[in-house]
């Protein structure tokens, strides 16, 4: 028997709301299948099944609140058999009776169901218990109900967890875009509008290549022990244009040519605006980059996404005045900056890191396949 | 197609990308993205949009001159097909 549990929807969703189901009892489940749909405070989230087997019980119905971990659903693997319930009325899980529709007036309220007092038959929850719990509660802080008030709620929880937590440490890095300005340019100029290659995509390409030699700059840091991720799921900070943003990851980002790349950040961006990411996207990120890009600041200086351990920073390419073999000349300039988790690794280490970048950035011919 | 009625769909090109948008508020001869807060990424995915809804190429030299909504409009009504 295979329990399947919410999977992490990223550190600062704890919990979410289920939506959907995209599967019955009885259905067969392959590797990777979207299974469900899951609210959290910034997005639906298409929740995937990584284990394949065939459905033998959903454990939670739509509207019910869950925490990430809650069990969603058995499932049997492949050749089990069924085992028959025991008794009737009760749940394997073993979990209080309730109806689905009391489920979800108790979630609406903001109220732990299985913690009631049932009056149905065999004890069950029904809607009136739910409503004299509701008129027995003391009046709640208001929850937020739109969702912009809600992102900026799960944004400050993660950015003080990471305040909290994190001894960061800052280091910054000039680099010249001349060449890979030029070189994009020209890789462009005979491209369709729908084929083309923005900046951004390049910056990320080079992120995600020099950090293959920097492990202890991608993981995830938990209960004192740092573990390097062995591909480079690169977060990418997304502004959403309510308000707030969202760091959903282009997974193993660092096997993609620079035209993968581009098509997978144009999907991503679009798919973290219409609020349906896929919860390992928003869950298996190693490493965050933020672009403030042509129209924000010079330079920024990012807040670590926990668990991860580092966060790149591009501010605003701009013309400024370079020294180029003894002569001043007029390139474009970006401020590259990395903030790293001091308790992994060290400003010596996350300056070679920023410097390997840079180089990298004046060889952009490699960064395309 | 009038100039007005260009306008009117180059506007409804840019609520794909931006559908929260007063186009009343939308001063003509200013840079379009930074009125309207676009990243490069929606800049791009508007440029697609006008492509696609005007079936016009928008070569990549071209691209760059397009600021204001004036600009469009004008690049449009040049490149519109004879009544």
């Amino acid at each position: 028997m295979i329990e399947f549990r919410l999977p992490a929807l990223g550190a600062d969703m704890d919990e979410g709301v289920l939506l959907e189901w995209k599967i019955g009892p009885g259905d067969r489940v392959a590797r990777g299948q979207v299974v469900a749909v899951v609210d959290t405070s910034k997005a639906a989230v298409d929740v995937e099944c990584w284990q394949e087997g065939t459905v033998a019980e959903l454990l939670a119905q739509p509207g019910e609140r869950l925490k990430v971990g809650a069990p969603l659903a058995h499932l049997l693997e492949p050749g089990e058999a069924a085992t028959p319930k025991v008794g009737a009325g009760g749940t394997a899980s073993g979990r209080r009776a309730i109806s689905p529709a009391a489920r979800r007036l108790a979630a609406q309220y903001g109220i732990e169901a299985d913690t009631l007092a049932g009056s149905g038959p065999q004890g069950a929850v029904t809607l009136e218990d739910v409503e004299r719990a509701r008129a027995a509660q003391p009046v709640a802080a208001p929850q937020p109900t739109d969702r912009s008030a809600a992102i900026r709620q799960t944004i400050a929880a993660a950015m003080t967890r990471s305040k909290r937590e994190i001894p960061h440490y800052y280091v910054a890095e000039d680099i010249c875009l001349g060449r890979a300005l030029d070189w994009l340019g020209a890789y462009n100029r005979d491209r369709p509008l729908t084929a083309r290659v923005l900046p951004a995509a390049l910056l990320l390409k080079a992120v995600a290549v020099t950090l293959m030699a920097y492990p202890e700059l991608n993981g995830t840091y938990r209960d004192g022990v740092f573990r390097p991720s062995p591909t480079i799921n690169l977060g990418v900070a997304i502004a959403l244009r309510q308000g707030g943003l969202v760091a959903p990851a282009l997974l193993e980002a660092e096997t993609m040519p620079l035209d993968t790349l581009m098509r997978a950040l144009a999907d991503l961006v679009a798919r973290a605006r219409a609020g349906t990411l896929k919860a390992a996207e928003l869950g298996s990120g190693s490493v965050t980059v933020t672009n403030l890009g042509d129209t924000g600041s010079q330079a920024v200086f990012g807040v670590i996404y926990p668990p991860q351990v580092a966060l790149i920073g591009f501010g605003r390419s701009v013309e400024r005045p370079w020294v180029e073999d003894g002569r001043i000349v007029v390139r474009p300039v970006v401020s590259a900056s990395l903030a790293a988790d001091h308790r992994v690794s060290d400003g010596h280490r996350g300056a070679l890191f920023l410097r390997d970048l840079a180089d990298r950035l004046q060889r952009p011919e490699e960064l395309k396949p | 197609m009038t100039n007005e009625n260009l306008r009117a769909d180059v506007i409804a090109a840019l609520q794909t990308v931006a559908p929260e948008i007063e186009p009343a508020a939308l001063a003509a001869d200013r840079p379009l993205r930074r009125q309207v807060d676009l990243d490069s990424m929606d800049w791009l995915n508007f440029l697609i949009a006008l492509g696609k809804r005007f079936t016009v190429e928008i070569p990549e030299s071209e691209a760059a001159r397009l600021v204001t909504l004036d600009d469009i409009v004008a690049w449009l009504a040049a490149r519109r097909p004879p009544p």
